[in-house]
């Protein structure tokens, strides 16, 4: 594996009860890119974040690791009972990480407000921010996100969106993600996958929102509507989804 | 007070202690249903004991660890819901190990003391024994506390985050199954879960934090042996009914308390 490469799958397969759903997948993750992936209903999304997260073993291929790889991991939900009573401050420190980073952690989601606040009275899209802030707090090489946006607010989603962009860099990880958003997709990601059991294409995108398997998958109209959608507002909105005038320094295109 | 209240005394202390932490771990993970079927289970390790005529308390950690094994295991290919199969598990055990006792009646086994506990039969050795099974238990759960937390908070995260769960996952259970054939003396099968469930149920409300929880659940524990073995004493009745009772009275009690957490 070259140097930046940070996780390669080769040929992986995954088949449950004799139901196939995963085959022949081969991609890999380079440290500062960001790679969605996309594509239907049981297309295999959450399953292939499972088998190279390790939750699940590979079928058949393999999933190699650059050594000392760690992960950070946010689920599509919490398996917590509301029996457990836990604060967000102890749960972040749950995870072997120091203060000071998860409390950057939290500042960074804007979030901070929430330190003694029980777990189980978060909103939906207060929980997704926390439990972003607990797999940043670890540093990890390979951030791994199943629909980070669940639960969050339409208009707090493109913030969220930017910030988990801006992590490439802060972070110097790679960036593994599935989404359902395909406009968001399309703006800030730097290589999509589009998934339906196999890889039907890869790559930047602007190339897989004109390959013919992509239109296939979410027919024309979609495709078009949502190919490589640039915004044109006069403002936007912050994490809260507060709308902000765009000329206090907006990056916004 | 005579020795065999002290001794059943000093057991019921231990065994609400450790039930704490051990009783909270059943609830959050929702495994009061698999508490149930462990302790069904040593119904037949009594028999099994009785049957090679060796120590009886023996067979039945032995039996209790080995369901708690297989139970595990099982949940890892689960076609059926895990409630399914521990119903089926949990029903059929109580079922043969209520048959095969009673093949024993013979010998005068009190059928009763198993199933609803009793007084009369703890000795001091065994009080020494179980204070040193505690000790050792209590010592593993501070010692694994974060991670098996960590697991209940969430399984995968855990997973990813490099925590070894199901190792985790069997040192609960198996912990989980020695508290059970250690209280059957003094609750008797049929309500050993309620011990583990009542006191954390009620700490629950009155607490904020896991630690919290588990030992202010350890507190309500110890005072419901205490007032249930003293009533079982003084008024001649069965001492798990009386233990499980004084622990549904705090557990009532606290009802009206608006839970803010």
């Amino acid at each position: 594996m070259s140097a930046d490469i940070l996780l390669e799958v080769e040929n992986l397969g995954f088949h449950i009860d004799g139901k196939q759903l995963l085959h022949n997948v081969s991609f890999s993750l380079q440290r500062g890119e960001i790679t969605t992936v996309i594509g239907p209903n049981g297309a295999g999304k959450s399953t292939l974040v499972k088998v190279i997260t390790g939750l699940l073993p590979a079928s058949s291929g393999e999933v190699k690791l650059a050594p000392r790889l760690t992960f950070g991991y946010v689920p599509q939900r919490l398996h917590m009972d509301a029996s457990l009573p836990i604060k967000v401050s102890r749960f972040l420190s749950l995870s072997d990480c120091s203060k000071s980073a998860y409390k950057q952690a939290l500042a960074l989601f804007d979030v901070s407000h929430l330190y003694n606040q029980l777990m189980h009275r978060l909103s939906g899209g207060e929980l997704q921010r926390v439990l972003l802030a607990r797999a940043v707090a670890r540093k990890p090489d390979v951030l791994v996100l199943d629909e980070p946006l669940q639960g969050v607010d339409v208009n707090g989603q493109s913030e969220l969106y930017r910030l988990i962009a801006s992590l490439r860099d802060e972070l110097d990880c790679a960036i593994f993600m599935v989404s359902h958003d395909l406009h968001l997709v399309m703006a800030q990601t730097d290589k999509v996958l589009c998934l339906n059991q196999h890889v039907c294409c890869q790559g930047q995108p602007e190339s897989v929102s004109q390959h013919p398997e992509y239109l296939r998958l979410f027919g024309k109209s979609v495709a078009e509507e949502f190919a490589v959608y640039t915004h044109h507002h006069d403002h936007h909105h912050n994490i809260h989804g507060d709308a902000v005038s765009c000329d206090k320094g907006c990056d916004h295109a | 007070m005579p020795d065999f209240l002290l001794y059943s005394l000093l057991v019921g202390i231990a065994i609400a202690i450790v039930a704490g932490p051990l009783g909270s771990f059943t609830v959050w993970r929702k495994m009061a249903y698999f508490g149930d079927t462990l302790a069904h289970s040593a119904l037949i390790g009594v028999a099994l004991g009785l049957f090679l005529s060796i120590n009886v308390a023996l067979t039945i950690v032995f039996t209790c660890i080995l369901i708690a094994v297989l139970l595990v295991y099982l949940e890892h290919r689960n076609s059926l819901s895990t409630d399914t199969l521990l119903g089926v598990i949990s029903h059929g055990s109580l079922a043969l190990g209520l048959v095969c006792v009673s093949l024993y009646s013979s010998q005068r086994v009190n059928l009763f003391a198993y199933l609803f506990g009793d007084l009369l039969t703890v000795t001091l050795s065994e009080v020494i024994t179980i204070y040193l099974v505690v000790a050792l238990m209590l010592g593993a759960i501070c010692w694994l506390w974060k991670p098996l937390l960590m697991i209940t908070v969430d399984q995968s995260l855990a997973k990813v985050e490099g925590r070894r769960v199901t190792l985790l996952r069997l040192s609960l259970m198996m912990m989980v199954a020695l508290v059970i054939a250690l209280a059957m003396k003094i609750v008797g099968v049929m309500l050993i879960t309620a011990l583990l469930i009542i006191p954390a149920a009620t700490s629950r409300r009155l607490t904020s934090s896991p630690e919290a929880m588990a030992l202010v659940a350890s507190v309500i524990g110890v005072i419901s042996v205490i007032l249930g073995l003293g009533a079982s004493y003084w008024f001649d009745i069965p001492a798990g009914p009386a233990v499980v009772l004084a622990a549904l009275a705090s557990f009532l009690l606290t009802l009206p308390v608006q839970s803010r957490y």
